[in-house]
């Protein structure tokens, strides 16, 4: 990582930990986001059929990704159209830093953070399920492609969240229209996520693999798109760019 | 003659509107060039070309030596600073936070940076606020901050908008002391500002910009363009018949009446003809109280070329 990136990330994460909506956001979805899915696989009772077993567990996996597909917008979201807000947008780009340092040092300052909660909540779904779950459920959820996918998919659907939002933010004068377009662009990966988790699509480790791979694709696409729409001169005017 | 900066027929367009069209200028190395002009003529657009924020429509530019161009952008932000005329702080961060930042954004190894945002700091009297949290300063304040960020990378080149905007007056003559430090120092400083009288006293030339450049040149030669050699006089009481008593002098161009008992009175070499117009001004028998040669201030030749323009767009 070049200096001019840890420099980007170092001021990102210094300016999230004192914003109160950012830091109030960060902490209050994820909470949801875990709470709903453990309350309803913990819910299951023994001898409850397979398919209505299969159909919670699908849901909470569902839950589960909802966690790194929007956490990343509300940062995303404000990364660009929350520097020009405040006016230090022109002071940033005109210093030699690139769009590709900048636009880096953003995203990772979102994925980092949201990558390691995701984790944290898996991990804490896993667990709780196997200290208070029926069998059942703990033979679904503890499953290597499901463990696959978290650990695979997670990162790249931070990844795929970041690039939808740095779009959005590039175009938008505002920054919770930004948020809340960016929360709207990446609904429907919830709907390919769900394909997995409810098991139309075979769920084994081979299927997790394509589908990191498929989405690996999507994030290059998405990142050159950005990247493209990162134009200085749109930035500071409505013209220019590509 | 090195130049700094130099502009070669620079055009803007934004959609069908002209912003900046077809000026013309060179900047030396180690001068302060003030660049003036009303709002929306061009001065910030002309910035931000040269400083590769936007792409010229047409013409040619360089800075500190290397063309203006989309692939030199890099290598140009790393000559020059850019102060905008909005702070444009962090307001969360701490003032060191803020600097730090930048100092990573110019690539000053994290050894040194400490040492450079003191240097700065201390350079606009806020060394003692380094731990305040840029939101909690004052207008001025935070403007000091930012034109320290300006130094931090120790440019070739630096372009201030408005650098004294919302400083009180020890605060502004601090800057305006710095800005001599930095011409000292070889430092190119492209000043666009609005107070004319700053600009008189700082800058070795001054370009006035309306959308197209008006005028370039040292006050002293742009008031000679502008304006033609005077004597202004006044007498106790009007002069009975000044058409008379004017021509009757030798080198006189013309007259015209300033007030009830003032005149300005034309004339192509002042201190030649000042003395016989005031022995024919006592010999009319009318009272002398004043007669000197005409100033203009930089005021009177700004408002010259905006008003023409004014009146060209009617």
């Amino acid at each position: 990582m070049n200096a001019r990136v840890r420099a980007v990330l170092r001021k990102e994460l210094r300016e999230f930990r004192r914003n109160k909506l950012v830091v109030g956001t960060m902490a209050a979805l994820p909470v949801i986001f875990v709470a709903l899915p453990l309350t309803s696989v913990l819910a299951v009772k023994a001898g409850t059929p397979l398919l209505a077993i299969k159909g919670v567990v699908g849901g909470a996996g569902l839950g589960l990704f909802l966690v790194p597909l929007l956490l990343p917008t509300i940062v995303a979201g404000y990364a660009v159209v929350g520097e020009r807000e405040q006016g230090t947008l022109e002071p940033v780009l005109s210093t030699p830093v690139r769009r590709e340092e900048l636009l880096i040092g953003k995203a990772l300052a979102a994925i980092v953070p949201t990558v390691a909660i995701a984790y944290a909540l898996f991990t804490l779904f896993v667990i709780v399920v196997r200290l208070f779950a029926v069998p059942e459920v703990l033979t679904l959820v503890w499953r290597p492609a499901q463990v696959v996918a978290i650990v695979l998919f997670t990162p790249l659907l931070v990844a795929f969240s970041i690039w939808v939002g740095l779009a959005i933010s590039v175009r938008s004068s505002d920054v919770r229209v930004a948020q809340q377009l960016a929360t709207l662009a990446v609904l429907p990966m919830a709907g390919l996520l769900a394909l997995f988790t409810f098991r139309v699509v075979s769920p084994n480790v081979m299927t997790a693999i394509v589908g990191a791979v498929l989405l690996l694709v999507i994030d290059v696409g998405a990142w050159r798109v950005v990247s493209g729409l990162f134009d200085r001169e749109r930035l500071l005017t409505r013209y220019g760019g590509p | 003659m090195e130049a700094a900066i130099r502009a070669r027929g620079l055009t803007k367009r934004f959609g069908a509107r002209s912003a900046v069209e077809d000026v013309t200028f060179d900047v030396p190395v180690g001068e302060v060039f003030g660049f003036l002009g009303p709002n929306g003529a061009g001065k910030t657009t002309t910035v931000r070309v040269l400083s590769t924020l936007v792409r010229p429509t047409a013409g040619t530019a360089e800075v500190a030596g290397i063309p203006v161009s989309e692939e030199s952008g890099a290598e140009i932000r790393n000559q020059i600073s850019v102060m905008t005329e909005t702070p444009g702080l962090y307001l969360r961060l701490t003032v060191f936070d803020n600097l730090e930042y930048f100092a990573g954004l110019y690539g000053i190894p994290p050894r040194d940076a400490r040492e450079r945002i003191l240097a700065a700091l201390d350079a606009v009297g806020m060394a003692g606020r380094l731990g305040d949290r840029a939101g909690a300063l004052s207008k001025g304040l935070r403007q000091r901050v930012a034109l320290a960020r300006a130094l931090l990378p120790d440019p070739r080149v630096l372009f201030l908008d408005e650098p004294t905007s919302g400083l009180d007056p020890v605060a502004t003559r601090e800057v305006r002391e710095l800005i001599d430090g930095l011409r000292d120092r070889g430092v190119t400083v492209f000043l666009t500002t609005h107070r004319l009288e700053e600009a008189e006293r700082l800058c070795d030339r001054i370009a006035i910009l309306n959308t197209t450049l008006r005028i370039v040149g040292t006050p002293a030669d742009l008031r000679r363009t502008l304006f033609s050699p005077a004597l202004e006089v006044s007498t106790v009481a009007p002069i009975t018949d000044p058409g008379e008593l004017f021509a009757s002098v030798r080198g006189v161009d013309g007259w015209d009446s300033t007030g009830s008992a003032s005149y300005r009175v034309s004339v192509h070499q002042p201190m030649a003809v000042a003395p016989d117009l005031a022995r024919a001004i006592v010999a009319s028998g009318v009272g002398l109280v004043h007669l000197s040669e005409a100033t203009h201030s930089l005021e009177d030749v700004y408002l010259q070329l905006v008003r023409d323009d004014v009146e060209a767009a009617r």
